[in-house]
């Protein structure tokens, strides 16, 4: 997208206001809503994966050390990752940013 | 070569969504609709539409079906009445503001309760922010004419806009008239197959009605507002040249008798024809009466309409519908509003009546023009009066 959404005009939409560039939900920034950020402790980490496969928002992935890590562009910080986790790796704690 | 047949007007509607080459109907029925989707029904089934028929099992459904269709880029038609209209609403906006061309034939009818299946125009009035084109038909003719220019006015490219043509239920839908069918070919001269350009395909992925936060809402409102707008040059042309190919013309106000006339008549869809008998009459007795009928109702012809009322001392507007609690019937709030900022022009007198199928007979008619005219010199405590009702 050239213009960012904030610089668009009526008059640069598509009609009806299709979207015709595909999968450009990923530009939107959904971590601006977190009030609670994870919290880790990967020395109790078994790698199961369950954090990554409950994840409403699909935002976990591995990181270089094969632990299961948030991309905080996108975490909401809904806490499902600290609830279903078996080992308790993760620690919901406020967002102070 | 087209001949004039005897022909019920659902019928006609039927006929001529076929000879439109409809790809897609989907409808539930009611009435006082039915019958044209019963006829569409039969169509298919026997082999002479060559069109997907989708039953629903709500007009919700219907329009919603017809927004899926019209967004794969087919040609889309449904028809529907009275409490079937207003099922639909919430999908109606969302059918206007994706742009998709549907075109749908509203049997005017009145809402309940009490339950009434006959006709007057609170279902439109309700709907009529939708953000649709809407078309009110005079006579069977006219809604056939009207279903060929709807969708091609439609699918314009600078349009795409779901349009609506309002026929009255029964006084319209159910009556036998002489009706012109166009030849097939005429018709496919007229309306050549479309393509939606932003049509929905695996090749091309699209999102319709997609998310859109404050900052970028109003945007996409405006954009669509400016449209509807300007949709009415291609409606006008669209009619000048139906009237070229086909010698029928069309324009967004008609004026019957109007020139020189004091007191000018208001009406809309098919009581006009009653209307104009008693203008003929009144005019034979020589006083200054004409009539002003409004055809397009969405996007409202502003220009045409001050123009064509400007010179009159009274105007008297006819409503079908009630605006419970409000200044009088919607057409009437509407033309008061249009007419307020004009340095010249005529008293607006507002009359309710024809409500739930209630005839207004040309005695109606006369009583109504000169209550208006004695309104209009000496005034009345309210804002409106209702014809008709016994006290």
């Amino acid at each position: 997208m050239a213009k960012s959404e904030g610089e668009l005009t009526w008059r640069d939409l598509e009609i009806g206001a299709i979207v015709t560039e595909p999968g450009n939900a990923a530009q939107y920034k959904t971590g601006d809503w977190r009030s609670q950020r994870p919290n880790y402790d990967f020395t109790k980490c078994i790698k199961c994966a369950l954090c990554q496969i409950f994840c409403p928002e699909g935002c976990i992935h591995k990181n270089g050390d094969g632990y299961f890590e948030a991309d905080m562009f996108y975490c909401k910080g809904c806490g499902i990752c600290a609830r279903e986790c078996p080992t308790m790796v993760i620690n919901m704690v406020e967002e102070e940013e | 070569m087209a001949i004039k047949v005897g022909m019920e007007v659902s019928v006609a509607i039927g006929e001529a969504v076929k000879l439109a080459n409809a790809d897609v109907v989907a409808a539930y029925p009611i009435t006082p609709q039915t019958h044209i989707v019963e006829h569409l029904a039969e169509l298919v089934a026997d082999g002479e539409l060559d069109a997907a028929y989708i039953p629903v099992e709500s007009e919700h459904s219907a329009m919603s079906a017809c927004l899926g269709s019209a967004a794969a880029g087919a040609r889309t038609f449904t028809a529907t009445a009275g409490q079937g209209l207003e099922l639909m609403h919430e999908v109606l906006y969302i059918a206007s503001s994706m742009r998709l061309p549907v075109v749908m034939t509203v049997a005017n009818r009145a809402l309940s309760s009490p339950l009434s299946v006959w006709g007057d125009h609170s279902d439109v009035m309700a709907v009529r922010d939708t953000g649709w084109i809407q078309i009110f038909a005079e006579n069977g003719q006219e809604v056939v004419d009207n279903v060929f220019c709807a969708f091609r006015i439609g699918e314009d490219n600078k349009v795409l806009l779901p349009v609506m043509v309002h026929l009255d239920g029964f006084h319209l839908s159910h009556v036998i008239e002489p009706i012109v069918l166009p030849e097939q070919s005429a018709v496919d001269k007229f309306l050549p197959a479309h393509r939606y350009p932003l049509a929905l395909h695996p090749d091309k992925p699209v999102t319709m009605g997609d998310f859109a936060p404050p900052i970028i809402y109003p945007e996409a409102k405006w954009a669509q507002e400016v449209n509807l707008r300007a949709s009415k040059d291609v409606i006008r042309k669209t009619w000048k040249e139906f009237g070229k190919a086909f010698g029928r013309y069309y324009s967004p106000v008609e004026s019957y008798k109007s020139e020189e006339a004091k007191v000018l008549l208001l009406t809309m869809g098919s009581f006009s024809e009653t209307a104009m008998t008693v203008i003929d009459k009144l005019r034979g007795e020589g006083k200054k009466v004409g009539l002003i009928r409004l055809r397009l109702w969405r996007p409202f012809p502003f220009e045409e309409f001050r123009q064509a009322v400007k010179d009159a001392e009274t105007l008297i507007v006819v409503d079908r519908a009630l605006s419970f609690g409000g200044p009088g019937g919607p057409v009437c709030s509407e033309v008061r509003s249009v007419l307020y900022g004009e340095a010249k022009k005529p008293k607006v007198v507002s009359f309710v009546a024809g409500l739930g199928g209630r005839d207004i007979t040309p005695a109606g008619f006369e009583t109504i023009i000169n209550r208006g005219i004695q309104i209009a010199q000496k005034g009345s405590p309210n804002e409106f009066e209702i014809f008709g009702v016994r006290d």
